[in-house]
């Protein structure tokens, strides 16, 4: 087989064998079936409550877009700031760190009994989550530019504005772009803790309602509903990436 | 008397707290092109990054065309030991860099680079990336960005050196052609005899190796005769201990 279709054929034979596996156990009665539902059941769950659950995806959707532009917003700002002061670097460089080992299912019921069941606590969680990682990737990414390439934009009398433009801007573009990827499944998760938690609609809500009616089948559906989002979100960041970073593309082809 | 395009006047080199070289003089006169040899490590590239304003000298004056440079960068085109194309710009847009920094409306600076693709020998290579093209070529580009610096003194430190021994004698041929063409003033660092005695009028040796705590001098400057090439390639070989 050519190795691009390898690529892709070995993965999906692997995902398609594991439902089929899945299937076949539920169909034999390996495991009861209201414990767990077979992939045919949660895809009938699925359709059946469409309507229900494309609603409360719409706003667990919504929440994590603002929640992740402001968390990219914030992460940005504190990565250039971080560039351009040494000491700013080395006094926060520890405390994002640090901040990163408290468990997000931690802070959760912290900001609800703060904020409420509102779309804010959930907004708050999601920019903590997703800041961090867009922070740190740029903030190694700005580094990461060749110090003979300043030099070389000093003899042509660059200004540090220049130089961040031209030199260390598109050197931090690739990590900027996976430490997106990683935030963006951080604010679907997010989102949904959060709204576990309390609220009127999304689909942690959901996930809470159907439980309480011991619907595996529909917990299952907005599990799967979950990891479809975030699987999207990722492929958006990485054709988003390809459209603003075409030379790694011929880069990657080159070798 | 004729003031020299470029000239250092008893530089004192330190790199970080490393002695590298001391009692520089040296000048380049108006068209010329001079070289400069020296072992691996003996401070070449610090004495370029000095010539350049890029890091002030300890001890020491450059003056351009009689003009104080000293630790004044963005006077002289200097071009890096690496190519150092910007991997995120096309062959186009890293050629006009220079002009775009200094504030020239892109169509101009466009327009301006565009026009020097063919004499560089670069036709057709505009709009690709820099990992697209061959050692040489990526050579010749980093030559056309440093000579759009606008400067009529440029510094090349082992301009050719990541090429192989054809293309590389193709291409300083080419460039000493353009270099005269144009009028420019060079200071060329090379490690190849060879290569000096062909490119340079004269030729300056540094000798030291600082690491070993062995100051780098100028021990000696070789004039070259147009005739007999292979009479100043031996007195430089001679120089160095190789003969
Ligand atoms: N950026 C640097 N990193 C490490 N060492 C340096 C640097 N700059 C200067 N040095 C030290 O200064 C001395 C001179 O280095 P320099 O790079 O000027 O040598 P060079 O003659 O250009 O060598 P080469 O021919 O290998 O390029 C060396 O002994 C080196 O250890
Ligand atoms: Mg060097």
């Amino acid at each position: 087989m050519h190795p691009s279709h390898k690529k892709r054929v070995v993965p999906a034979v692997a995902v398609a064998s594991l439902l089929v596996m899945w299937q076949a156990a539920c169909l034999f009665g390996l495991i009861p079936a209201f414990m767990l539902p077979s992939p045919l059941n949660v895809m009938a769950a699925l359709l059946g409550d469409a309507p229900l659950i494309a609603s409360h995806t719409l706003t667990t959707l919504a929440e994590a877009a603002i929640g992740l532009a402001i968390g990219v917003v914030l992460g940005f700002a504190l990565a250039v700031l971080m560039e351009r002061f040494e000491t700013f670097y080395l006094a926060v460089q520890p405390l994002i760190t640090l901040s990163q080992t408290v468990p997000t299912i931690a802070i959760a019921p912290l900001l609800v009994l703060w904020l409420g069941y509102g779309i804010l606590p959930k907004i708050v969680l999601i920019v903590l989550t997703t800041f961090f990682p867009v922070a740190v990737s740029l903030a190694d990414g700005f580094r990461s530019v060749d110090r003979d390439i300043v030099d070389l934009m000093r003899t042509m009398n660059a200004s540090d504005l220049q130089i961040f433009r031209y030199a260390k801007l598109p050197a931090a573009a690739e990590q900027f772009f996976s430490g997106l990827k990683i935030s963006a499944t951080y604010a679907i998760v997010s989102a949904v803790i959060a709204e576990w938690l309390g609220g009127a609609s999304g689909l942690g809500v959901y996930m809470t309602r159907v439980r309480k009616s011991f619907s595996y089948d529909k917990m299952f559906a907005s599990i799967a509903v979950i990891s479809a989002l975030s699987l999207a979100l990722m492929k958006l960041v990485g054709l988003l990436e390809h459209i603003c970073i075409p030379w790694k593309q011929i880069e990657r082809i080159e070798s | 008397m004729t003031v020299p395009a470029l000239e250092a006047c008893h530089l004192k080199l330190v790199w970080e707290d490393l002695a590298v070289a001391e009692d520089i003089s040296l000048h380049v006169d108006e068209g010329e092109i001079v070289c400069l040899v020296g072992r691996s490590g003996c401070g070449k590239t610090t004495l370029f990054h000095a010539l350049a304003g890029l890091e002030k000298p300890a001890e020491g004056t450059v003056l351009l065309h009689g003009e104080n440079i000293t630790g004044v960068p963005g006077r002289v085109s200097y071009m890096l030991q690496k190519d150092l194309l910007l991997p995120s710009r096309t062959i186009l847009g890293n050629a006009m860099l220079p002009l775009i920094l200094r504030g020239i409306d892109r169509d101009e600076a466009r327009a301006r680079a565009r026009d020097l693709f063919a004499t560089f020998g670069l036709s057709g290579t505009e709009d690709l990336w820099p990992s697209q093209l061959s050692g040489g070529m990526r050579q010749r580009a980093a030559l056309l960005r440093t000579y759009l610096m606008d400067n009529d003194v440029v510094l090349l430190d082992e301009p050719f050196s990541a090429l192989d021994a054809i293309t590389r004698v193709e291409l300083r041929r080419w460039f000493a052609g353009m270099a005269r063409e144009l009028g420019l003033s060079a200071l060329v660092i090379t490690h190849d005899i060879d290569e000096a005695v062909d490119l340079g009028s004269r030729i300056y040796l540094l000798d030291g190796n600082p690491m070993q705590g062995s100051v780098s001098h100028l021990i000696a400057e070789a004039p070259v005769d147009a005739q007999d090439r292979g009479a100043a390639k031996a007195a430089v070989g001679a120089l160095l201990g190789l003969a």
